[in-house]
């Protein structure tokens, strides 16, 4: 297998980009990354979309896609894994790479979500379709279920959760792409109207339109484009149960645990040795659950550490600093591609005023679901 | 909107509570070909006695349009008595009475309306008791 390298990346604002329809925002974004890398001619791409469908009445996307961007005849594959759809499609690219069956591969992943009328019912579609979202559980009732074992288990306190989306809004402040790059307070948040008990709109990351991009090729050939390339170090990917009912435990992601030990194996490090992470905060107690699995926190402290600021910058280790999906904005589609577009900046150390330190290994997680998927990358400044 | 045959063929489940026990005891309600713990294959037909406890509940009060009349609505996890796991509404109680461990009984009802030409569809939801 070949080492692969993420030679450019690029995106567009994250926001409700009425003007742009689906095809006009992931051409932006992969002529950005195109631009980015110095490439014009891609080998083969891949787009991610959780419901190209639903959300814009489009299917057969990825065609569409590569005769938007110029590519007209090039190898072109639309994946879906719901909200990870985004990692699978560097996954996906990343073995058509290391396998030597093609040198440049775009990979990214689009959402057109303000398309659309009934959004409850089409993210609803990634949840079990005949066993819950048939008795009107909704993705937002999902994560609550989740959250209130976890605060009656472990105590967490509902200011304490207040506190992550808090900590969200305050690293998208530096965001240029961020949807709500605003300040935003512990008041407002628990003032803020209930969706699903006990979590409050606040909780909830925002709908969203958005694509991202990214162009990878062998390590060995990296230089011939970019002199600081990132590294893909390790992949992982795992599923679980598509019903959170058929979880043993609610506040155990097992999909993200199997995804996170075979990226850690595959790269050959552990928890302790990653500089900062990007992880699938798709409700406040997304992010509490995805640390403690990531080994960043011991199972049932997370909440609180977090709360504590041990998640941001001077902390243990900073969690988004992209500000996430709360604050950054979760096209679902684009969220895992983006997710990595943040790893490679900071790795590249052109994050601006987000920068973290002598960030040398990132980690991004992206979740499918209410766990039903998780894709891990590991990637190294080079 | 669906075609009947998406609901009715989920009529043993929904109506009667036809699960199904493994060999390994792990009882299911969806019908399963093999039991995802075990890998076994061999099971019998289960009727679910409808009693069980809550392991988690929310009130959901944005919910997709479909439901919408309802809400502000109750849901839970519910593990039955038998040991199967689903998620249903709980309906005809005060939401500040639900918590992590009532017990429960599922009950027959309608679940919801396809538009306002569409087929009704039932099935159970869960009463405090």
């Amino acid at each position: 297998m070949r080492d692969v390298a993420i030679i450019g990346v690029g995106m567009t604002s994250f926001g409700e980009l009425w003007n742009q329809g689906i095809r006009d925002i992931f051409a932006e974004a992969a002529l950005n990354a195109m631009k980015d890398a110095g490439v014009t001619k891609l080998d083969s791409m891949y787009v991610g979309a959780m419901s190209s469908g639903l959300y814009a009445g489009q299917e057969h996307i990825a065609s569409v896609m590569a005769d938007y961007i110029g590519q007209r005849g090039v190898p072109s594959t639309r994946v879906e894994s719901a909200c990870a759809s985004g990692g699978l499609a560097v996954k996906s690219a990343f073995i058509e790479v290391a396998s030597g069956m093609s040198d440049i591969v775009l990979a990214g992943g689009v959402e057109k979500m303000w398309d659309a009328d009934d959004g409850s019912a089409i993210l609803a579609t990634a949840s079990d379709q005949e066993w819950e979202a048939y008795h009107g559980v909704t993705f937002p009732g999902l994560y609550a279920m989740m959250a209130r074992v976890y605060m009656d288990r472990y105590g967490l306190t509902r200011e304490e959760l207040a506190r992550i989306p808090v900590k969200a809004h305050r690293h998208a402040i530096n965001n240029p792409n961020a949807q709500y790059p605003h300040p935003m307070t512990i008041e407002t948040v628990l003032k803020s109207s209930m969706v699903a008990d006990p979590l409050r709109l606040m909780d909830c990351s925002p709908i969203t339109d958005g694509a991202a991009c990214v162009i990878l090729c062998p390590l060995d050939r990296a230089g011939e484009f970019t002199k600081n390339p990132v590294k893909i170090k390790a992949i992982g990917a795992a599923t679980g149960p598509i019903a959170l009912h058929d979880h043993k435990d609610l506040t155990r992601l097992d999909a993200v645990h199997s995804s996170a030990q075979r990226a850690y194996n595959m790269a050959g490090v552990g928890p302790g040795d990653i500089d900062f992470v990007e992880v699938h905060d798709c409700f406040s107690i997304a992010e509490i659950l995805v640390a403690e699995v990531l080994g960043f926190f011991e199972y049932g402290t997370g909440g609180k550490a977090i709360a504590e600021g041990q998640a941001t910058y001077g902390g243990k280790i900073v969690i988004n600093p992209s500000g996430g999906l709360k604050a950054k904005g979760h096209p679902v589609g684009a969220t895992g591609v983006a997710q990595i577009i943040e790893a490679t900046e900071q790795l590249q150390h052109r994050a601006g005023k987000r920068q973290i330190e002598n960030a040398k290994l990132g980690l991004t997680q992206n979740m499918g679901g209410s766990g039903g998927s998780s894709i891990v990358h590991i990637l190294e400044a080079v | 909107m669906a075609n009947s045959q998406r609901y009715t063929r989920e009529i043993p489940r929904r109506y009667r509570l036809e699960g199904q026990r493994f060999v390994s005891g792990n009882v299911y309600l969806p019908m399963r070909y093999i039991d995802p713990e075990t890998g076994e294959r061999k099971f019998d037909p289960i009727r679910l006695s409808g009693k069980g406890t809550i392991l988690s509940f929310t009130e959901i009060h944005i919910p997709a349009d479909t439901y919408a009349r309802e809400a502000p609505f109750a849901v839970a996890i519910i593990e039955t008595d038998e040991g199967a796991r689903l998620t249903a509404q709980v309906v005809d109680c005060n939401f500040e009475d639900i918590k992590i461990g009532s017990k429960v009984e599922l009950i027959f009802r309608k679940i919801m309306e396809e538009g306002n030409s569409g087929i009704l569809n039932y099935g159970y939801k869960a009463i405090l008791v």
